[in-house]
């Protein structure tokens, strides 16, 4: 009896809930440490991450009209099936370079994450709204509504917690988003994908790339159909570069530099960061009894 | 019974001319840059006339600045900044904004008179709304100083230093003091650039502050023209930008600061949808689309400047309109009778009159008032174009004049599509009785503001500031101080 051959997993990219190959038929071979290939990755063109924002904009009505209940629903049934898929996350890990240590510390950290801001999603609303006591006899109030779709440039070192700890208060607050994956360490993000299309998360509402920021940075920044763009590389050129290239929509260019493996991220400041104020105003009908001490 | 029949045709609506009297009110001939906390002579030597658009006439000369002044400024602000107001007491702090609030309460009447001599509002409007509301911001933000802990839980709120802000020519003092009292109740100082056309409120203003015994520094203003705004935003000693004005000088000024770490918001341009449906107090209505259009000449940033109205009342409301149109009374700003002032400048109004050319040329259906029209000044009739595209240039771009654009729809998505597909998102109104298309409306009108049933109405406590190219961050409110706070 021959030893039986592995199945090779092929890494594709995710758009829409689906899981096609780059239009560009491109692929970049990333390595790990030990110089062996993780594999032949998607290469996405300008063109992927176009489409990934038509996906991305065509989910947002959807995803923003949800309950909050439901989100954090299925923010937490994400946290669940990451659980489930636990070794095979560690596996990747450890092929892109972490010890079996780091490697179960970071799928952890990712899963209470998860958690986390699924805890948040019928809650923010409640910290950062208000009703506002104008001096007329109007109703007042203002209260978030999410900012749009959200082009996420996830963290280069990290492979899998650096995407969760964005994207979670990104989708709790209800934005769509297209997120480029870490370039050298792509493989958890794309069966990260695999756990979003188990999660009851609709299509569209998450959506992956693979590829090199130094070809896709530009066109994130200067995309007219992005609303905001969540960055936390701290390399301050390209933070430049995306910041020049997003004046033309006046996208809201966000950059974080948080250590992901404290709990500083964890807090409801970034969902708000990716939230717009709307102010109601009503007026309320002054009758003679409202006066009444009764 | 035929006999008593009021005969409206052949009234005669004049009214008596009630004219508020200038004659209490103090201005130099000259203002220098207020640096400091002394009024400075700019170092070009050189100053600017500010007229009267009401009369064309030249009212005081103002200083103009250049990058010396500015750099000036800056460096007083930095050093009150470091030596004085970010290690004094928050609750010494509000003490003195509660003060300047107070002081401005006093001399509301000057300030009301120099703000219409200079801009052409009415008279009516900044005694009732631009100078009670800048006194109210003051008072408002006074109170946050020494709480604002309590609103921004577990977060260590402080201030960012100097913060550089430059303001526009329609709410001279109202924009000011938007500007000026969070910046100062978070505890930085500033450098202001009002418009330079409407400077004379904010020297009347550095006076005031004088008179508060604010510690010299906290409060620069230097006046002058665009360029010294861009001073001020590219310069190394600021902080923070503070801009409302046009969605292309914002966009510049993102530009500009995009290499640094400045903070910035921007409250920009917009283009309102204003929306009536069958069901809308038909009467109500018009007096809101009114109120929203030609309130300040059009000259408001969520000015309602697109109208639509449903196509089963599209008739009737289009005669009510027009009909309502006819009473407005146009001309001298400083008569209390005056619905519609001056506008603002020569170049405006040719900006304006460009606009009407142009809906005539496309081909729209104009409606202007009947009404008498002064001799002098800078005036434009009350106008509505109806038969309006969505393609049209009219329903686009903000004119910020009394221009209306109306259009028409029949269902509630197809306005929703309508109203939202703009670049813009700063405020929008809906009118209707019912409640659930109320919430319906607002909740998917994208836009910072919406006002259901009413249209223009502000107050210090209620957040400002829009959506997409609107701009970003907000004004007025708890939201409003995020603005000049930093955090851990």
């Amino acid at each position: 009896m021959s030893e039986r051959i592995n199945i090779l997993k092929t890494y594709k990219i995710y758009i829409g809930g689906s899981f096609p190959r780059t239009e560009s038929g491109r692929f970049y071979n990333p390595m790990n440490a030990k110089k062996e290939s993780l594999g032949n990755i998607c290469l996405s063109s300008r063109k992927d991450f176009r489409n990934a924002v038509v996906a991305a904009r065509k989910a947002f009505g959807d995803w923003s009209d949800r309950t909050a209940f439901n989100r954090s629903q299925i923010l937490y049934r994400m946290a669940e099936v990451l659980e489930g898929r636990r070794d095979q996350f560690i596996t990747e890990l450890m092929q892109q370079d972490s010890s079996r240590k780091d490697a179960e510390k970071e799928v952890n950290l990712s899963i209470d994450r998860l958690v986390y801001f699924a805890g948040w999603c019928d809650k923010y609303q409640q910290i950062f709204s208000s009703v506002n006591p104008v001096a007329s006899s109007h109703f007042n109030f203002s209260a978030l509504e999410p900012t749009g779709v959200v082009a996420i440039v996830a963290n280069k070192d990290s492979s899998l917690l650096g995407l969760v700890s964005y994207m979670a208060p990104i989708i709790a607050g209800g934005n769509s988003c297209v997120i480029l994956a870490s370039e050298n360490k792509p493989l958890c993000s794309i069966s990260f994908a695999e756990v979003l299309n188990a999660s009851d998360l609709p299509g569209g509402v998450v959506n992956i790339l693979t590829g090199k920021k130094s070809e896709l940075l530009s066109q994130i920044g200067s995309h007219m159909d992005v609303n905001a763009v969540c960055y936390t590389d701290g390399i301050k050129d390209e933070l430049i570069q995306l910041k020049e290239a997003s004046i033309e929509n006046l996208k809201r260019v966000k950059s974080y530099t948080y250590d992901l493996t404290t709990a500083e991220v964890e807090n409801p400041y970034i969902i708000n960061d990716f939230q717009e104020v709307k102010t109601t105003w009503h007026p309320i009908e002054v009758i003679g009894a409202a006066k009444a001490s009764y | 019974m035929s006999k008593n029949k009021i005969e409206t045709e052949k009234m005669n609506w004049e009214y008596a001319a009630a004219p508020e009297s200038a004659s209490h009110i103090q201005l130099k001939e000259k203002y220098d840059h207020f640096i400091n906390g002394k009024f400075e002579k700019p170092s070009s030597g050189k100053y600017f006339d500010s007229i009267n658009p009401a009369t064309a006439k030249k009212i005081a000369a103002v200083a103009e600045g250049n990058s010396k002044d500015v750099d000036k400024a800056v460096k007083a602000a930095r050093k009150a900044y470091d030596n004085v107001w970010s290690a004094m007491p928050a609750s010494e702090r509000a003490k003195y904004l509660f003060r300047i609030a107070r002081l401005i309460q006093e001399k509301a009447r000057e300030f009301a008179v120099i703000e219409s001599l200079d801009g052409g509002k009415p008279i009516r409007e900044s005694r009732d709304i631009d100078i009670p509301l800048a006194a109210a911001h003051f008072f408002y933000y006074a109170g946050w100083a020494d709480k604002l802990d309590y609103a921004f839980p577990n977060r260590k709120p402080k201030s960012i230093g100097v913060a550089g802000q430059i303001i526009p020519w329609n709410f001279p003092l109202l924009m000011a003091a938007w500007k000026i009292a969070p910046a100062l109740a978070c505890g930085n100082t500033v450098v202001l650039k009002p418009a330079e056309t409407t400077s004379l409120t904010a020297m009347k203003l550095a006076e005031l502050i004088q008179e508060s015994g604010l510690p010299d520094g906290v409060v620069n203003i230097v006046t002058g023209d665009g360029k010294v705004g861009a001073e001020i935003v590219s310069h190394d000693g600021i902080d923070k930008i503070a801009f409302t004005g046009s969605t292309d000088v914002g966009k510049l000024i993102q530009k500009t600061i995009a290499k640094t770490d400045k903070k910035v918001t921007l409250e920009l341009g917009g283009k309102a949808a204003n929306i009536v449906f069958e069901d809308a107090p038909l009467d109500q209505a018009v007096e809101g689309i009114v109120n929203g259009i030609y309130f300040n000449q059009g000259h408001v940033c969520c000015a309602g400047s697109r109208l639509f109205v449903q196509e089963s009342i599209k008739d009737i409301f289009i005669k009510k309109l027009q009909d309502r149109i006819e009473t407005l009374i146009v001309g001298d700003p400083m008569d209390k009778n005056t619905d519609v002032g001056a506008i603002n400048s020569k170049s405006q109004w040719e900006t304006i009159q460009g606009y009407i050319e142009l809906g005539k040329k496309e081909g729209l259906e104009i409606f202007q008032s009947s009404c008498k029209m002064p001799k002098d000044g800078y005036f434009i009739k009350p106008t509505l174009f109806t038969k309006v595209a969505q393609s049209s240039r009219l329903a686009k771009e903000e004119i910020f004049g009394p221009v209306l654009a109306v259009q028409t729809f029949r269902t509630v998505d197809e306005v929703i599509e309508k109203a939202n597909n703009t670049p813009y998102g700063l405020s929008a109104g809906v009118w209707t009785d019912k409640g659930s298309k109320i919430f319906n409306l607002t909740s998917r009108l994208r836009a910072g503001i919406v006002w259901a049933n009413t249209y223009n109405q502000f107050d210090p406590t209620s957040p400002f500031g829009g959506y997409k190219e609107s701009g970003f961050g907000r004004e007025g409110g708890l939201h409003g101080l995020s603005a000049y706070l930093k955090f851990d």
